[in-house]
């Protein structure tokens, strides 16, 4: 009986809302932009956060990453006192043993050389980072072996001439023919390809000179760690700018994995006081994923309290926008009430009819609302760079302020219909 | 206990008024002084009309019957309940069960189709459309609208809508109909076939109170009360149903 009753008068309701259809959608599209903008804004935000939360993720939220900086100008000029052939700076050999052996809770330390070189394959010659390393480096860093094997403590131990290359040099260099039966070259000397890897989260790699910019990330060439200092010496030479420049570095960073969540917020303090000691200049940087992850969270949130407060406004416009043609409404309807009142309803009957209409023009609107808002996003994907995330419960959130907005803005409309003194209102013309 | 007592000594008595007063306050020292004290029994089957100038104090009496309003002093019996102590709750609840309304402007419901503006009472007694959906067809049929259920107000003629206005206040098998100057706005054809629509109606049973200010019109009522100055003037028998009395 009663579920009947609610489904007419929600019919009544939307019968009298299609007599004005014009007004009526005017009035909904307050709540529709303000429903919509909800949705769309939390989108591009939730995408944008989650964007920068992937990109600090994949340097692992167990790591901490120090790279070598090269120092500013000046101070490098009063560190170094007389001008010499090669700046020296970095990360050395030891740092690396030191933070393996001092700082508590590490699992494992990981240097890496990092060299930029041509790779040539026959006639095919691409750009690379040529980064030395260890055996470990697969457990540190997410990797996924596609073919042969990573570097072993052998290859570490011999010096050996083999590399491993990622897919993308691998589609490059050997468009057809199968990489682990060939050696490709770097500078002079040539390495035997013994596997192919996909990096699962390509960390994006900084080298002195900056980078290159257009530059595929993915094209790298992993050598041992002993290999690539042999091969390549300490002293790099660049050419930047139309001059040489020579530069003496040994390890470009130290990635270290630390054994649990607990260790890292520790860690980190500790490795800069440790650094510190034993470098004149600050030329290195500490970079903690997890503490930046806390960060972006923090941004997150109070990005979110922006983009509510944003919407929350919006909605209330368009709930007193609701508000104000319901009031006319009601003026203009006031007869209607006289003659209902007369054939039997009561107030709260009244008060009901108007309350589902405003209910219905606010969830109408708020349903309109949740399209365009999940559509929106999707355009704006489409048509730019930015990544959306169409979050449910930002769409639950919106959807249900749209309600509330209706029977908020409604009440007061409705009661003043349901207040009308019956004879006045079959009075009234 | 005595109002129980008193109607079962009239059982056909739908409607009595024992000194009933009505006064309205204008602003903060003008009061009106609507109704002086009105007596006034209507039987079931009665075909009563009500005349009068205006200030008369009719309106202030059809909005006292209709249940649209509660007297100042006095009682209102109104089928053995006493009106003049109910809160609005009530009142709409008796209006809807108790009274069939016809207006003189016919009071439609804009949006609503002939069939729904006859469902409109039904739906605040809480009942289930369903079951009337006969009922309501035969009502269309009796007020002889049969062929327009689906039509809106603004698709029919005046005398076409104060039939669907009829039909409606058939609807809950009311106590007494109400008309206030039901052909007011109408031609003197239709107005006719309204008005024999409604002798039918008291033919067949139904109590009808009829205000209007045309002697011929009030010359089909078995009695014409006459209002003056809020109170009842004098009442004319037209039939043999009742005994002439003036007051």
């Amino acid at each position: 009986m009663f579920t009947f009753q609610f489904v007419s008068t929600v019919r009544l309701g939307i019968k009298s809302l299609m007599l004005h259809k014009l007004r009526s959608f005017l009035t909904m599209l307050g709540i529709i932009f303000g429903v919509c903008s909800v949705i769309a804004m939390l989108a591009i935000g939730e995408g944008a956060s989650h964007a920068a939360q992937e990109e600090i993720k994949k340097l692992g939220s167990n790591n901490i990453l120090i790279r070598s900086l090269k120092p500013a100008e000046e101070s490098r000029e009063a560190a170094a006192g007389a001008r010499r052939m090669a700046i020296k700076y970095g990360l050395t050999y030891e740092d690396a043993a030191r933070l393996h052996s001092t700082i508590p809770g590490v699992r494992q330390v990981v240097p890496m050389r990092i060299i930029r070189e041509n790779v040539r394959f026959s006639r095919n010659e691409v750009p690379c980072q040529v980064i030395g390393t260890l055996p470990s480096y697969p457990e540190v860093v997410g990797v996924d072996i596609v073919r042969g094997r990573f570097l072993c403590q052998l290859d570490e131990l011999h010096q050996n001439n083999v590399c491993v290359i990622t897919v993308g040099l691998a589609r490059r260099l050997f468009p057809y023919q199968d990489p682990l039966e060939h050696a490709l070259r770097i500078d002079a000397f040539y390495y035997q390809v013994i596997g192919i890897i996909r990096e699962k989260n390509m960390p994006e790699q900084r080298t002195q000179a900056g980078r290159m910019e257009g530059e595929p990330l993915d094209n790298n060439v992993y050598i041992p760690l002993s290999t690539s200092r042999t091969r390549f010496g300490e002293v790099l030479i660049r050419q930047a700018a139309g001059s040489f420049q020579a530069e003496e570095v040994q390890l470009h960073q130290v990635t270290i994995q630390m054994k649990d969540l607990a260790a890292v917020e520790t860690a980190d303090s500790q490795i800069n006081t440790m650094l510190r000691r034993f470098h004149e200049q600050k030329d290195y940087e500490v970079i903690v994923p997890l503490a930046l992850l806390r960060a972006a969270e923090r941004t997150k949130r109070t990005f979110n309290i922006v983009l509510g407060s944003i919407a929350a406004i919006s909605l209330l416009v368009g709930g007193i926008g609701i508000m104000n043609i319901m009031l006319a409404t009601v003026t203009e309807r006031t007869r209607e009430i006289g003659i209902r009142r007369a054939l039997g309803a009561k107030r709260r009957d009244i008060t009901t009819q108007f309350l589902v209409e405003t209910v219905v023009l606010s969830v109408g609107g708020g349903l309109v609302g949740v399209l365009l808002g999940i559509v929106t996003p999707y355009i704006v994907s489409h048509f730019s760079e930015l990544k959306t995330i169409v979050t449910v419960w930002s769409v639950m959130i919106a959807f249900c302020i749209s309600g509330a907005v209706g029977i908020i803005f409604g009440l007061y409309p409705a009661t003043a219909a349901a207040k009308l003194d019956p004879i006045e209102a079959l009075r009234h013309e | 206990m005595s109002d129980r007592v008193r109607m079962t000594m009239h059982s056909d008595e739908i409607i009595r008024l024992e000194g009933v007063h009505k006064t309205y306050s204008l602003g903060d020292e003008v009061t009106v002084h609507a109704l002086r004290g009105v007596d006034l029994t209507i039987s079931a089957g009665d075909y009563v009309a009500i005349m009068g100038p205006s200030g008369s104090g009719k309106s202030t009496l059809l909005n006292l019957l209709g249940c649209l309003d509660r007297p100042s002093a006095g009682k209102y019996f109104l089928g053995g309940e006493d009106v003049s102590k109910m809160d609005d709750d009530t009142l709409s609840e008796v209006r809807g069960r108790r009274i069939g309304f016809i207006f003189q402007s016919y009071n439609l419901i804009a949006q609503l189709t002939v069939i729904e503006n006859i469902q409109v009472p039904l739906l605040y007694q809480g009942k289930d459309l369903r079951h009337y959906h006969d009922r309501c067809m035969q009502l269309a049929e009796l007020v002889g609208l049969g062929d327009r259920l689906h039509h809106r107000p603004n698709q029919l003629s005046g005398g076409q809508q104060q039939r669907v206005a009829i039909a409606r206040s058939l609807i809950n098998d009311p106590l007494m109909i109400l008309a206030d100057e039901p052909t007011g706005n109408l031609d003197s054809k239709t107005g006719q076939e309204v008005l024999e629509l409604i002798d039918r109606l008291n033919k067949d049973g139904k109590t009808i109170v009829l205000v209007t200010h045309d002697d011929r019109v009030a010359s089909r009522a078995d009695r014409v009360i006459h209002m003056k100055d809020g109170v009842i003037d004098r009442q004319v028998a037209l039939k043999d149903r009742t005994n002439s009395t003036t007051s």
